[in-house]
């Protein structure tokens, strides 16, 4: 059984982490683009007020002055939704920020379908995809709220752009208070010989009730924890693939262009092998409720389980 | 009399008077617009027109008001300069070559592979340029962040950028303005090379900028309007600049291909090399001005 550790928002972990990195770092300077209260930023304002600054609904200009901020030596932190820190600001993303390898880390909440009820313009679901295709930029999408914390204070202190993307609804807790995130190195949380299954964000504890349900029917899935989807843990995931001859992926997100496309992209290289992408499937989002769009996009354990027992027939 | 890390501002001016000033900068002036038209000749692509028209406005900064030390191009207290219209490169390397950051030699290499001079700016490969531009609308919103960053440290510098009026179509362009505003930016200054004319033709008939002094004003900057070809007007409202109590907008009226008498007020020339015959043409006529 997978221990039962409650769950809790990825965003509350961000702020977290951004009140201890201010704490000892006067160099960290955080920037929202009217989100604060969503992203969570606004209890790093309302610690730090003169190293916060607000640019309001202006998500391009949030990315360029973040840019001009790094070039003083700050260690910039800028957040918005996934939707409009990826989509609206992808212009100054690249070419301000990125392509000059400068130190902001872009922290996006709301991402993936699960944002729920606000509907499709707010349901980021190429966010990754978008950032994975700039070169030197870093892309983690973390599995729970230790993940999230940790995750953030790796960045701090690894030089150059990166972008980490957080949930809207809490996400199960899966690891502790001393977890260790390495950044490139995927976790596996499961053994298993029969198929793998990679997955990122909230998509890590549906893989895993996914994978006691086939374990029930005599399925052994291993599953892994690939919070980092750029640089990529090819290693890793190359041996357990060659080890069990199936690769299922899993994301809130479209199956084109982030995990799911990343891991194509490398076994189609390296290890052509039966591979099956759960995410959504070249569509926009909907307006629902979080449980039911997770059933409506088929991310849901019973809908892995269910593309894992067809590999294993041979069938897909 | 050498300007960099001099005193700068009215103590420049006085001591050495303000026909001597008019004299040196017009000679550098001359010898950028010389380099600007050969770089992009010899290249064989680039954007004249609005080089040659911003030529004052950056050798007022590098050789008249800016603090920055050519041979430490990171020293932390230097002023910064952004060119947010990145087109405009080859009067940038021009400008921070003859201070000394490179060789005038590089200057030739501009475009072409393995040159640290690329077709826009960019802050990894040219020592003194400030920040990679060339996407329009970036600029000085990433001035606004350098601003606010110095500020955050208590450090004296001052931030300085250009901006071109066919890019204040941009719509990051008035979100950085009302930043700075908000923010009583008061180490920033900008300019506007208002030479008028864009890609597509006249400002005013491809998307009209309306009255610019006004909007600026309604965005909370001090507004002074310029001959954005007279160096000694530009210097004096440098100065004025440093008692500022937010952000500064300096309008500059300037001349699209100024200098070169065929491409002066040519739309043609925005984006367009000289043939090795115009160019040939383009640099006898300034060597004779």
């Amino acid at each position: 059984m997978i221990p039962d550790k409650g769950s809790r928002h990825t965003r509350d972990a961000y702020a977290e982490a951004l009140l201890e990195l201010g704490e000892k770092d006067h160099r960290i300077v955080v920037m929202d683009a009217d989100l604060a209260k969503s992203t969570q930023t606004e209890k790093f304002k309302e610690r730090f007020p003169d190293r916060f600054i607000d640019c309001g609904v202006a998500e391009q200009n949030l990315m360029a002055t973040a840019a001009g901020l790094a070039t003083t030596g700050k260690i910039v932190f800028a957040s918005s939704f996934a939707m409009f820190a990826t989509g609206r600001a992808y212009d100054q993303v690249r070419n301000t920020i990125a392509y000059s390898s400068l130190n902001v880390k872009i922290c996006a909440t709301h991402g993936g379908v699960t944002v729920g009820e606000d509907g499709s313009s707010h349901q980021a679901l190429e966010d990754v995809a978008l950032m994975r295709l700039i070169p030197g930029m870093r892309v983690v999408v973390p599995a729970d709220y230790y993940e999230a914390r940790e995750a953030v204070k790796t960045a701090a202190y690894v030089e150059g752009p990166f972008y980490i993307r957080l949930g809207r609804p809490k996400f199960p807790v899966l690891f502790d208070d001393d977890y260790r995130f390495q950044l490139g190195k995927a976790v596996l949380m499961r053994p298993g010989r029969d198929v793998t299954i990679l997955a990122c964000g909230i998509m890590v504890y549906n893989s895993l009730v996914a994978a006691e349900i086939l374990s029930r029917e005599g399925i052994e899935a291993e599953v892994y924890n690939v919070h980092t989807i750029k640089p990529l843990d090819e290693e890793t995931i190359l041996a357990s693939a060659a080890k069990t001859g199936r690769v299922i992926t899993c994301e809130d997100h479209s199956i084109l262009g982030g995990l799911g496309g990343a891991v194509a992209e490398l076994l189609s290289e390296k290890l052509p092998l039966p591979l099956q992408r759960v995410g959504i499937r070249d569509q926009f989002g909907v307006s629902g409720g979080v449980e039911e769009l997770m059933e409506h996009f088929g991310l849901t354990p019973g809908h892995v389980a269910e593309v894992a027992r067809s590999m294993m027939r041979g069938s897909t | 009399m050498n300007p960099v890390e001099s005193a700068t501002g009215e103590k420049v001016l006085e001591a050495e008077g303000e026909s001597a000033l008019r004299e040196r900068l017009e000679s550098i002036c001359k010898g950028v617009r010389w380099d600007v038209v050969r770089m992009i000749g010899l290249a064989g692509s680039g954007h004249p027109g609005g080089s040659l028209s911003c030529v004052e406005i950056l050798v007022c900064l590098y050789f008249y008001k800016m603090r920055h030390r050519p041979s430490e191009p990171h020293w932390p207290e230097r002023d910064r300069f952004v060119l947010s219209k990145g087109h405009a490169a080859p009067t940038l390397y021009s400008v921070l070559a003859r201070a000394g950051y490179f060789p005038r030699d590089e200057l030739w290499r501009l475009r072409r592979l393995g040159s640290m001079l690329q077709g826009h700016p960019d802050m990894k490969r040219t020592p003194g340029v400030e920040i990679s531009t060339g996407s329009l609308g970036q600029g000085l919103s990433a001035a606004c962040g350098m601003a606010l960053g110095l500020r955050i440290q208590n450090n004296p510098a001052r931030v300085y950028a250009l901006i071109g009026d066919g890019e204040s179509q941009e719509g990051g362009i008035w979100e950085a303005a009302m930043l700075a505003g908000h923010h009583r930016l008061s180490n920033l200054v900008a300019f506007l090379d208002h030479n008028s004319l864009q890609i597509d033709g006249p400002c005013c008939e491809v998307v009209s900028l309306g009255d610019i002094p006004a909007k600026w004003r309604s965005f909370g900057w001090e507004v002074y309007e310029v001959d954005g070809h007279d160096v000694v007007e530009i210097c004096r409202t440098l100065d004025l600049t440093d008692r500022a109590s937010g952000p500064t907008m300096i309008v500059a009226h300037t001349v699209k291909g100024k200098g070169v008498s065929f491409m002066e007020n040519a739309v043609d020339f925005h984006g367009k090399a000289p043939t090795p015959e115009e160019m040939e043409k383009a640099l006898r006529e300034i060597e004779e001005s």
